[in-house]
C-alpha cells in the first residue's frame, strides 16, 4: 500500500487502492486506518484521497521522545533501583554518545547529583555497548573513529570491541568493568519498540566490587534484575502503542 | 496490602517489609455524567471491582490470605453513596467530589445564618466539593429518602466507609465506620473533638443516625468476611492525606505535593489546629492513636490536565510528557503566561468566576513559549501555595517532597525547584497513596514498630536543587501574579448569571 501510494500521482481513493492490490474494500481500510494513526499516510480533507503522510519522513530520526520513554518507564527503573540497591540509568544514542534521559539515585541516602542530559562515551559504558550493539551504522561510525582510553582498561581496539558487541547480541545485555572509572562498574540491557528496534538501553552502574563477582564478571542475579527491568520497558511500549 | 479505591479505578497494591512492591491489580469503573455539571459511580460496580483486584492481586505475589499482615483503605476523597441498611443496595449512584449539581445549593446555604459558625467548625469553606451540600442536595431531591433516613434506615459512606461496611459483611454484621481524615472532608465533622458536630448536622439537615462511627486513622480494628476473608483491616484514609504518610512527612513544617491531573499539597502542622488565614483549608494529616496531627491543605484544580488540554484541545503534541520536549526548544517563556482557571482558582484565591487567560502574546511567541507557560503555571501555582502555608505557620518549609504522574517531567520538576528555591525531592516508591495507607495498616498490626521504622524505608530517588537567579526568580513571579490579578479582571467584567 504505501509502494503504491509512493509512486506515480501519490493520490488514490479507497477503491482504486483496493482494487489496485486486490484487496476487499473493507480490508484495505482497515490497514488505511492504521497508517493513518501511525501518520504514514494522510487523507484529503476535500478530496478524500489517500497520500503518504509526514511521519514517513522521519522514519529514520525520531523513534521515541526521550521525555516519553521516561515517563513510560520511571516505575520501572525504581524497581530496578530497589531491587538491586544500585543507581539506575537510561540512555539513548545523541550526537555519537549516550544521552542520559532518565536517572534514579541509590536507594542508600547518600549525597548524589542527578545526571539527567549528562553524556556518557559508547564504548565504554554499558548503555553505550548495548546501543552500538544494535545500530550498524552506530557501531560503523565508531569503528571509524578514534576510541578514547579513559581508564586502562578502556577497549581502544576496534576489533576488541567488535568481538564485545557480538558477544552483547548473542547474550541480550552488555557489561562493564572499570572501563569508564576506576573501581567502577556497569551493566545494561536494551529497551526495544514494538517491532523489536532498541531505541534505548537501561543500567546500573556501582563499586564493582559489587557489581561484579570474584572472577571480575557481572552477578548473575544483578544481570536478570536488569535484563527483566528492560523487557518490563519494552512491554510497557507495546502496550500504550 | 492497600486498597486505593481512587476516582477513574480502584487498586489492589501489596508491599513488603522493606515498602516495596510486590504485586499491583487495577480496574477501572465508569463515571456517569447524566447531566452537565453532574459526575456520578456505581458503587456495586467499585465493590465488585474489589471482589476480583484482591485475589488477583493475591495470585501476583504468590501468597494466601493469611500471609496479609493487615490491609489498609485509601480512597478518593469527599466521594459518598447512600444505601439501604437492610438489603445493602445502594440509592442512586455515588455522588463524586468533581459533581457541582450543588451549585446554587451553596449559594443559598452561603446566605444562612451560621455559615461562619460552619467554617470555623469544620475547616472547610463552603462549596460543591465537598460531602454536605451533595448530601443534602440528595435528601431533598430523591423521593422518600428524608424519611427513610429519619427512621434510621439509610446509611452514608464515603467510599472508604462502603468498601469496609462490606467487606466486613454487609447486612449480615458489616462495620460502619470512617476515619477522621475521610469524616474532615464531609464538613459536618468537628475539628476539634474529631465527632459529627450538631449544629453541622443542623446546618445541613443531616439526620445523624445515617453517618458512620469516626475512628482514627489506624482503629479501624476490622477484620474482612467476604471476597478474601480473614484479613484484618486495620487502617483508612483519604487518598491525599496517605500520601502525605507515605511521604513520611511525619514532622510538622514538612509539605508533600501529589501532581497528577490537578496538584495536592499537603503541610503537616503537627498537634496544633491551624486556621488558615491565607486561603487553605484546614484538615486531619492522620491519626495513629490517640493524638491527632493536623495539616493544612492548598489544591490546585488545574495542573497535569492543562497539559492533557494542550495536547487534545490545542493538538500540539502527541502524548504528554513530549510537553517537555517542545518546552526545551525555546529557553525561557518569552514573556508569555497562562492561567489555567478553567473553572475557576482553588487555593489560595477560591474564585470561582475566574476563567483562565494567555497574556504576554507577541508575533514571537511561539508553541514552545506555551509550553513553558503550561509547565510554568503548575511551578508558580505551587508557589502560591507554599507561600501561603509558610506564611501560615510561620515558618519556612524546608523541601517539597513530590510524586505522581508528572514528576516524570524533569524540566518541570527542576523549575519547582527554582520557584519554590528549596529543593525538591521524588521517593524511590512513586505509589505514595497506596504505601502511606500499607503504613498506617501495617503500623496498627505492629508489622513496623514506629514512624522511625518507617522513615527509613523512605529512599531518595531524586533531587533537584534551585539553582535560578534570585532577581529573575522574583520578576517572573511578579509577572505570574499580574496574570492572576488580571483573571479576577477578566471575572468582573464577566455577566454573572
Amino acid at each position: 500500500m504505501l509502494r503504491l501510494l509512493a509512486r506515480g500521482s501519490g493520490h488514490h481513493g479507497l477503491t482504486e487502492i483496493a482494487d489496485s492490490l486486490g484487496l476487499a474494500r473493507g480490508t484495505a481500510h482497515g490497514i488505511l486506518r492504521t497508517l493513518q494513526r501511525v501518520e504514514f499516510v494522510e487523507q484529503d480533507h476535500t478530496t478524500g484521497r489517500y497520500r503518504l503522510g509526514a511521519a514517513l519522513l522521519h522514519l529514520g530520526t525520531s523513534y521515541l521522545d526521550a521525555n516519553e520513554l521516561r515517563s513510560r518507564s520511571i516505575n520501572w527503573a525504581d524497581t530496578l533501583a530497589a531491587r538491586s540497591g544500585q543507581e539506575v540509568r537510561i540512555g539513548m544514542h545523541h550526537d555519537g554518545a549516550v544521552l542520559v534521559v532518565h536517572h534514579v539515585f541509590r536507594p542508600d541516602d547518600s549525597v548524589q547529583t542527578l545526571g539527567i542530559g549528562a553524556m556518557l562515551p559508547l564504548h565504554a559504558t554499558a548503555l553505550g555497548k548495548v546501543l552500538l550493539a544494535y545500530d550498524p551504522d552506530l557501531s560503523a561510525a565508531a569503528r571509524r573513529r578514534e576510541l578514547t582510553s579513559l581508564t586502562r582498561r578502556t577497549i581502544t581496539r576496534t576489533q576488541m570491541l567488535e568481538r564485545v558487541l557480538t558477544e552483547v547480541r548473542g547474550q541480550g545485555w552488555a557489561g562493564e568493568a572499570e572501563e569508564y572509572m576506576p573501581g567502577e562498574a556497569s551493566i545494561a540491557a536494551p529497551i526495544r519498540i514494538p517491532g523489536g528496534l532498541v531505541i534505548g538501553a537501561i543500567g546500573i552502574s556501582g563499586a564493582a566490587d559489587r557489581l561484579c563477582d570474584s572472577t571480575g564478571r557481572p552477578r548473575a542475579t544483578l544481570v536478570r534484575q536488569v535484563v527483566q527491568a528492560a523487557e518490563s520497558v519494552t512491554t510497557s511500549l507495546v502496550d500504550e502503542n | 496490602m492497600a486498597i486505593d479505591q481512587g476516582t477513574t479505578s480502584t487498586r489492589c497494591i501489596v508491599f513488603d517489609q522493606n515498602a516495596r512492591l510486590v504485586a499491583v491489580a487495577q480496574r477501572e469503573h465508569r463515571q456517569y455524567h447524566p447531566r452537565p455539571g453532574w459526575v456520578e459511580q456505581d458503587a456495586v460496580e467499585i465493590w465488585r471491582n474489589v471482589d476480583r483486584i484482591v485475589p488477583q492481586a493475591l495470585r501476583q505475589a504468590g501468597i494466601s490470605a493469611d500471609q496479609v499482615v493487615a490491609m489498609g483503605i485509601t480512597n478518593q476523597r469527599e466521594t459518598f453513596v447512600l444505601w439501604d441498611r437492610h438489603t445493602g443496595v445502594p440509592i442512586g449512584r455515588a455522588i463524586v467530589w468533581e459533581d457541582i449539581r450543588t451549585e446554587d445549593l451553596v449559594t443559598e446555604l452561603g446566605k444562612k445564618q451560621g455559615i461562619e459558625e460552619v467554617r470555623d467548625r469544620c475547616g472547610l469553606p463552603l462549596a460543591t466539593y465537598f460531602s454536605a451540600p451533595s448530601l443534602r442536595w440528595m435528601l431533598d431531591n430523591v423521593a422518600g429518602l428524608r424519611a427513610k433516613a429519619d427512621r434510621g434506615d439509610v446509611l452514608f459512606g464515603t467510599m472508604d466507609t462502603w468498601l469496609i461496611w462490606n467487606l466486613t459483611g454487609g447486612v449480615s454484621g458489616g462495620l460502619h465506620v470512617t476515619d477522621v481524615t475521610n469524616a474532615s472532608r464531609t464538613m459536618l465533622m468537628n475539628l476539634s473533638t474529631r465527632q459529627w458536630d450538631p449544629m453541622l448536622l443542623e446546618f445541613f439537615g443531616v439526620p445523624s443516625s445515617m453517618l458512620p462511627e469516626i475512628r482514627p486513622s489506624s482503629e479501624i480494628n476490622g477484620r474482612t468476611t467476604r471476597v478474601v476473608p480473614g484479613i484484618p483491616i486495620t487502617a483508612a484514609l483519604g487518598d491525599q492525606h496517605a500520601a502525605l504518610f507515605g511521604q513520611t512527612c511525619f514532622e510538622k513544617g514538612s509539605i508533600k505535593g501529589t501532581y497528577g491531573t490537578g496538584g495536592f499539597l499537603l503541610m503537616n502542622t503537627g498537634t496544633e489546629l491551624v486556621r488558615s488565614k491565607h486561603g487553605l483549608l484546614t484538615t486531619i494529616g492522620y491519626q495513629i492513636g490517640g493524638e491527632p496531627t493536623y495539616a493544612l491543605e492548598g489544591s490546585i484544580a488545574v495542573a497535569g490536565s492543562l497539559v492533557q488540554w494542550f495536547r487534545d484541545n490545542l493538538g500540539l503534541i502527541h502524548s504528554a510528557p513530549e510537553i517537555e520536549t517542545l518546552a526545551r526548544t525555546v529557553k525561557d517563556n518569552g514573556g508569555c503566561y497562562i492561567v489555567p482557571a478553567f473553572s475557576g482558582l482553588f487555593a489560595p484565591h477560591w474564585l470561582s468566576q475566574a476563567r483562565g487567560l494567555v497574556v504576554g502574546l507577541t508575533s514571537y511567541i511561539n508553541k514552545g513559549h506555551l509550553a513553558r507557560a503550561v509547565l510554568e503555571a503548575t511551578g508558580w501555582q505551587t508557589r502560591e501555595v507554599v507561600d501561603a502555608m509558610n506564611a501560615d505557620l510561620g515558618v519556612p518549609t524546608p523541601v517539597l517532597k513530590v510524586d505522581g504522574g508528572m514528576t516524570a517531567d524533569h524540566l518541570l520538576m527542576q523549575f519547582l525547584a527554582d520557584v519554590l528555591d528549596i529543593p525538591v525531592m521524588r521517593p524511590l516508591v512513586a505509589e505514595t497513596v497506596s504505601l502511606g495507607a500499607a503504613y498506617a495498616a501495617g503500623l496498627a498490626a505492629g508489622y513496623w514498630p514506629d514512624l522511625e521504622g518507617l522513615r527509613r524505608n523512605w529512599h531518595l530517588a531524586a533531587r533537584w536543587n534551585p539553582a535560578m537567579d534570585a532577581r529573575h526568580r522574583e520578576d517572573e513571579y511578579a509577572n505570574w501574579k499580574r496574570a492572576v490579578e488580571l483573571t479576577f479582571a477578566w471575572a468582573r467584567s464577566t455577566p454573572s448569571n
